[in-house]
């Protein structure tokens, strides 16, 4: 069967990614900046799955080596899921402009400079369909993350843009916002136990919409109802507020 | 933490440590002592829990499968359940399962299990290539029959006691179908029992199950199922459907009258003395997977099970004594099973030996353990001993008169400073 991309294998979200589309029959190209240190998890998926799962170096922050590693790949892919991300640190990418250029753009121009690439070959194939993990985040600015949020939330314009753009040539376009997640992201953090999902979850989640092909989802689903209440506080009260 | 075995008896509180890397399993070996290895928490009794847990099932990669050597490799972490979801579809099984499919590797080379075939295939660590153990110093080592056989010995059946089992290379056998033609032989008496077993002595498989609440002229009846794989080409190996104990039941549901209605009705739904059924993998080898979180209809106070092994020459007097006092307390529940072993291995505290042995299973109940005490004494007059894997009670005197090679095993953890980093609550107790 055909093979899908997962750019930012390494992440414990496209891990568990990795392990659904490999268990419902697919090949894999798993493409991160240190591939080497999948080895014993694709050698796992491939025993267990008997799937060809193959291992790429790829740096969404080298623009311009996009353009040769999708050309790299001897058997195009039938869909590319992109779960890259950085969330950064907000406090110094207040004042570093260092970091936050590098929260943008690994959230938002290094996705961009690769997904194009690989919507001009879906478009001109007729086939494929793009997964894009944004996040809540970028439903609406708040002091704690904002510059992550703000670069999610053109992710999530693009996506939004890429799907209408594709939607004629049958390509389906998925936006995933996931909430809390317990990750290497939030190793750490104090998460409230009913809102976060654990990767496999969210995982799941991406999968069935992903086959159902749905256009933008929330993962868990309640915060679909969160971030919709969030949205509408109105202004001046939500400027005041800590959350 | 709260970490609890598969009885939820004792109820404990741990501290639980996490490794992916060997190099984090080393630095908590090296700090920290009173460790125990966790697997699938599968274990009834008190053996996989301490004050400091450290969590071996997430590390469970497959390293390697060799077809042409009928050999898997597999991280410790690894369920039996994910080998037979790989393997099965390509005609492999286990040499050696346990009555459940859902415990780790590490978990069965540490309590060395056995299956229905013990008296062909003998215990799990038969089928065990090879393993590497962390020592307490963090160094890793290779273990084999051939291979610093010493640590083999103690750490096959060794109940973790000497060190982190990183990885085993599994022999398996080739199988041809997901099929097994099973026969049951419905016994009246405990001596029908054990001339059944003699008379079924070259079946690959075979366990009984036994009703321990008949009483008088129906003492030790039985059903005894004996089985062999077909040879249909019918491989493929599907998750079935499962039932599920959403939480702990009221323990008053089970008492010696639902008890006893149970076992009636278990024993009279088979008719004929010799009946045949075709059934699959799942049915014949792990019934009771069938039903998740089962061990909750015991309640909220969790449950113990008894297992004892007696040397054959004194199996029938003994067990006639054991079912006597069992059916004369009224406890004792529906799941008891009745097993002809075959011959002892020289791992030094694993559990079989040749001769017949008992699992039962009793809620957490007042007189239960005083009950046990007089069981233990049964079991050593005849020269018995009890499974580690078991159980949660048993005094350091019972245990070690059953176990002669104990002075070697604590020898040797006395050699390697394993006691010093690790112990179980069921080390401690037993002065292993
Ligand atoms: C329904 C049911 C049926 C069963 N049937 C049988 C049967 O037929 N035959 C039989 O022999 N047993 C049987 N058992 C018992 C079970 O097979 C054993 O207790 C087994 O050891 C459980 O494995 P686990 O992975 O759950 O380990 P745990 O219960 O977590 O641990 C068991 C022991 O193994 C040690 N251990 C675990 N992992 C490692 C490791 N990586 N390195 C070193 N030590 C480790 C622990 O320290 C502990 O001492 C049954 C249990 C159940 C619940
Ligand atoms: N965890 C949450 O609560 C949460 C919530 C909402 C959205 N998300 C989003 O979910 C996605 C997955 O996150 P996660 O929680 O699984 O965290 P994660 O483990 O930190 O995942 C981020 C991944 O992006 C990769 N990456 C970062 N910079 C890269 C670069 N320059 N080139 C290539 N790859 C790079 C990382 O690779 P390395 O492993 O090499 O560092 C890592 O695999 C992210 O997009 C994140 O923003 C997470």
């Amino acid at each position: 069967m055909a093979y899908v991309l997962i750019i930012g294998a390494k992440s414990d979200i496209a891990m568990a990614l990795a392990r659904k589309y490999a268990e419902s029959g697919h090949d894999l190209y798993l493409a991160a900046r240190k591939p080497e240190e999948l080895r014993g998890f694709a050698n796992d998926l491939k025993i267990r799955s008997q799937k060809d799962i193959r291992l790429l170096a790829l740096d969404i922050l080298d623009f311009s080596s996009h353009d040769g590693f999708y050309r790299s790949l001897d058997q195009k892919p039938s869909g590319v899921i992109s779960v890259v991300g950085y969330l950064g640190e907000q406090v110094k990418a207040q004042s570093e402009f260092t970091e936050a250029h590098r929260i943008i753009d690994t959230n938002f121009t290094g996705v961009v400079s690769l997904l194009n690439i690989v919507a001009d070959d879906f478009e001109a194939r007729k086939e494929g369909f793009i997964v894009g993990i944004s996040s809540v985040a970028g439903d609406r600015g708040r002091k704690s993350n904002y510059i992550y949020g703000s670069a999610k939330a053109a992710f999530t314009t693009y996506l939004s843009g890429l799907r209408n753009r594709l939607h004629d040539a049958g390509i389906n376009v998925l936006t995933v916002k996931p909430g809390f997640v317990a990750t290497k992201m939030t190793e750490g953090m104090d998460l409230p136990g009913a809102l976060t999902a654990q990767a496999d979850e969210v995982a799941k989640d991406i999968f069935e919409a992903q086959q159902k092909k749905q256009d933008v989802i929330y993962s868990k689903w309640m915060w679909r109802w969160i971030m919709s209440i969030i949205n509408n506080i109105p202004e001046w009260i939500f400027k005041k507020t800590s959350i | 933490m709260s970490l609890s075995s598969w009885g939820n008896y004792p109820k404990t509180v741990n501290r639980v440590f996490n490794f992916d890397k060997i190099a984090t399993l080393k630095a908590i070996l090296n700090r920290h002592s009173d460790l125990i290895p966790y697997g699938n928490g599968r274990s009834y009794g008190d053996s996989a829990l301490s004050e400091n847990i450290v969590q071996v099932k997430p590390y469970n990669y497959f390293l390697d499968f060799d077809e042409a050597s009928c050999t898997v490799h597999v991280q410790a972490g690894v369920l039996l359940s994910d080998i037979l979801d790989v393997l099965v579809p390509k005609g492999f099984f286990l040499k050696v399962t346990p009555g459940t499919k859902l415990i780790t590797v590490g978990g069965a080379i540490a309590s060395d299990v056995h299956g229905k075939n013990h008296h062909i295939e003998g215990c799990f660590s038969e089928s065990v290539e090879v393993f590497t153990l962390m020592l307490p110093d963090g160094e890793i080592i290779s273990c084999s029959k051939q291979q610093n056989t010493e640590l083999f010995k103690a750490t096959c059946g060794g109940m973790g006691l000497t060190g982190v089992i990183l990885d085993a290379k599994i022999s398996l056998k080739r199988i041809n179908s997901r099929y097994i033609d099973q026969v049951t032989i419905k016994t009246k008496n405990l001596k029908e029992t054990f001339e059944a077993f003699e008379a079924y002595k070259d079946a690959s498989y075979s366990v009984a199950w036994i009703d321990c609440l008949a009483r008088g002229d129906g003492l030790g009846r039985s059903l005894l199922m004996v089985g062999e794989f077909r040879d249909d080409g019918e491989l493929g190996y599907e998750d079935r459907k499962k039932l599920n104990i959403p939480f702990n039941l009221p323990s008053f549901l089970l008492n010696r009258f639902s008890v006893k209605i149970f076992n009636s009705f278990y024993y009279g739904r088979i008719r004929d003395r010799i009946s045949r059924q075709r059934v699959d993998i799942d049915q014949f080898f792990y019934p009771l997977d069938a039903i998740r979180h089962w061990n909750r209809i015991y309640g909220e106070k969790g449950f113990a099970q008894y297992q004892f092994i007696l040397p054959k020459k004194s199996s029938f007097s003994g067990l006639k004594e054991m079912l006597e006092l069992i059916t004369c307390s009224g406890k004792g529940s529906f799941l008891a099973v009745l097993k002809l072993y075959g011959e002892a291995n020289e791992n030094y505290l694993s559990f079989p030996m040749e001769g017949y042995s008992l699992a039962l299973d009793f809620k957490i109940e007042k007189g239960v353990f005083a009950l046990f005490e007089k069981l233990d004494e049964v079991v050593l007059k005849h020269g018995g001993r009890i499974y580690l894997a078991k159980d949660a009670r048993v005094s350091q005197a019972v245990f070690e008169k059953g176990y002669p090679k104990i002075d070697k095993f604590r020898a040797l953890r006395k050699k390697y400073e394993m006691n010093k980093t690790f112990q179980s609550l069921q080390s401690l107790r037993t002065g292993i």
